[in-house]
């Protein structure tokens, strides 16, 4: 793959790899691809097939639903992991809004991933679980 | 007759410079020659052929040329099986590589692959400034000027293609004669000698398939688990060619392929202890050998570009580029040949697109030329137009037959634009990315995909009143996407967008 040394550095600040010891984190960097987008450019496309798992390095993105932004996603964060997990196309566009810089992992990939780093896939079991409980209160 | 002793284009002001003349920058001054655009080519080699004037290092190409084909040779359909000629307009400049190919293998030799080149440039009359070395650049009153060993160019616009063929080590490898891609000796004097490749990709693989009738031992390591082609069906992984290595490891022949980072290598003796760590379990294995070689990948050789603001991503220093290969962050910089894979495109299902091997970027330079005629030179481009009722059996013989589509999955797509004004118009081949991503006319854009599982199926992007949506068509067996099933879903499809009556049947 074709990421940058200095990303082991990065990553080792981000709650999803915290549980990684520096072998595994330096084993990401042979993992992960690594990929750049502009302002405005357009990472994942709402109702597109095929989308990816990233992970934010550098930069913010928005999530634009139906052309409205809803919410940003900042370094540290990640993104596709529904559409990927599911097989679904993503029901939101992700806009790059300044330089955005992140780790990619090619969708059929995430399965083999998550299964060879159990902790990761707490973290994201977590992070998904908290994202269900804040939609259940503001349902109800 | 190309000469080198003729010289064209002295230092001076220039409306466009192309820098190289490896096979992007080829197919790049050839398809901008076509749309009359005028333009400098400098280079620092002696002859056309770029990297493959040395590389690859045991000579012999990856990508095949198939002789015999289901197409005629020199037909647009026949480019899917050629996967290294140039693509030229007249019979002498149309499937070269066949022509000079001796039959003994579908994959040209390195030397062949020189031949093809210099014998396309040479019959297309290229004129390129050889010998003519690009040294440094700098921007003045909004133009690049380019320093070169014979001078100054100055030029509003530059496109570079020199490759991504500059081989880069990490620190762990910065020690005492441990070799690299392409400083590799004689294949004899490895014999009887234990070697330990770092890298799993292509070119270590490469390696190991050259060494392994001399090699004593071979030990190909790095973190992640080696990937085939064969299993990705995409050129993710490592291509059929360079896979003997893996078998012998397979069948316990004596090579070792091992998921494991490299922690440290030390001098020991006339050789080398390489220690290296699980990333699994974190488990240690230190291997006693006589040479290291790395193949830890290339790198972009944009020497001073960054200094003027090209931004660049990756460990390869791939400059980011819009859709049409333009810096992302500085206008009047483009890009041509294997450095157009810095522009991702969609990679749907983490597919990149082929725009790293010739078979991807020669196509790739046609549209970049056009691009650059129409929006820099004002050239009007002719646009076809279409009856309603050709619009099905066009679009679905392009995504059956066109050779863009096919070695540009999900990267380039055939554009048919439905305008009040200008009717049914073949605005032809242009990066989907850019369609997907930019306003415009009622449309349709017809592209192959592929999902690294299944065959290939076409897709169909409609954007009807400012809203696009995708339509995948089924795959079929025979990769044949003409038949009436795929005419009349496609015909379903379109019906979205009004105009488009049913095919003749």
């Amino acid at each position: 793959m074709d990421v940058r040394e200095d990303v082991v550095d990065i990553l080792s600040g981000f709650s999803l790899f915290a549980d990684l010891a520096t072998p595994e984190l330096e084993s990401l960097v042979d993992i992960f691809g690594e990929e750049a987008f502009q302002p405005g450019e357009r990472v994942l496309r709402q109702g597109l097939t095929g989308s990816n798992f990233y992970v934010i390095l550098e930069g913010t993105a928005g999530i634009r639903v139906d052309g409205k932004d809803r919410a940003v996603l900042r370094p540290g964060d990640y993104f596709g992991e529904i559409s990927t997990l599911l097989g679904v196309p993503p029901t939101a566009d992700i806009v790059a809004q300044v330089r955005l810089r992140c780790l990619v992992l090619p969708g059929a990939d995430l399965q083999s991933f998550l299964v060879g780093h159990p902790r990761v896939m707490y973290r994201i079991l977590q992070e998904e679980a908290r994202k269900v409980r804040t939609t259940t209160r503001w349902l109800s | 007759m190309v000469e080198l002793t003729d010289r064209p284009f002295p230092p001076g002001r220039y409306p466009l410079i192309v820098v190289g003349s490896g096979p992007g920058a080829l197919q790049l001054t050839y398809s901008l020659r076509r749309f009359g655009v005028e333009h400098a080519v400098l280079t620092g080699d002696d002859a056309p052929g770029g990297m493959f004037r040395r590389w690859p290092i045991f000579q012999r190409m990856l990508s095949w040329t198939k002789p015999y084909a289901n197409h005629k040779r020199g037909t647009r359909e026949y480019e899917r099986y050629d996967w290294n000629s140039l693509l030229g307009e007249e019979e002498t400049t149309r499937s070269v590589m066949p022509r000079v190919m001796d039959g003994t293998s579908y994959f040209p030799s390195r030397p062949e692959m020189e031949r093809g080149l210099v014998e396309f440039a040479t019959s297309a009359d290229l004129r390129i400034r050889y010998a003519c070395r690009w040294e440094s650049t700098r921007m003045e009153g909004g133009e690049i000027v380019l320093s070169t060993s014979d001078g100054e160019y100055r030029t509003p616009a530059a496109v570079f293609a020199v490759g991504v063929a500059e081989p880069w080590r990490p620190q762990t490898l910065d020690v005492e004669g441990v070799q690299q891609y392409g400083e590799l000796r004689h294949a004899e004097t490895y014999a009887d000698r234990r070697i330990f490749i770092v890298g799993k990709q292509n070119s270590g693989f490469e390696i190991a398939t050259g060494l392994l009738p001399w090699a004593r031992q071979i030990v190909l390591a790095s973190p992640s688990r080696t990937k085939l082609s064969v299993d990705t069906r995409t050129l993710v992984g490592v291509r059929a060619r360079y896979v003997q290595p893996y078998e012998d490891w397979a069948l316990a022949g004596g090579v070792v392929i091992l998921d494991a980072s490299i922690e440290k290598v030390e001098r020991r003796g006339n050789g080398y202890l390489v220690h290296t760590k699980s990333p699994a379990d974190g488990s240690a294995l230190d291997f006693e050998v006589d040479d290291v070689i790395a193949a830890t990948g290339f790198v972009c050789p944009l020497q001073d570009l960054p200094r003027l603001g090209v931004e660049t991503f990756g460990q390869s220093g791939l400059p980011a580029q819009t859709p049409f290969w333009e810096s992302a962050s500085v206008p009047g910089v483009y890009f041509a040949g294997t450095i157009m894979q810095g522009a991702h495109g969609l990679r749907k299902h983490g597919i990149p697109s082929n725009s790293g091997a010739v078979q991807g970027y020669r196509y790739n330079a046609r549209v970049l030329a056009r691009h650059i005629a129409e929006t820099r030179f004002g050239v009007a481009v002719d646009r076809p137009a279409l009856k309603a009722e050709e619009v099905v059996t066009f679009l679905l013989a392009e995504v059956s037959r066109g050779p863009e589509l096919w070695h540009q999955r999900s990267y380039l797509a055939r554009i048919v634009t439905f305008d009040p004004d200008r009717g049914i118009v073949d605005e032809g081949i242009q990066p989907l990315a850019h369609f997907l991503d930019s306003p415009g006319p009622d449309a349709v854009a017809v592209a192959l995909e592929a999902n690294g599982k299944d065959d290939p199926y076409p897709a169909v992007y409609v954007r009807a009143s400012g809203a696009t949506s995708e339509n995948l068509l089924p795959p079929h067996p025979l990769l044949d996407y003409e038949g009436p099933e795929y005419q009349r879903q496609l015909g379903s499809v379109l019906a979205k967008l009004g105009a488009v009556a049913a095919p003749v049947q």
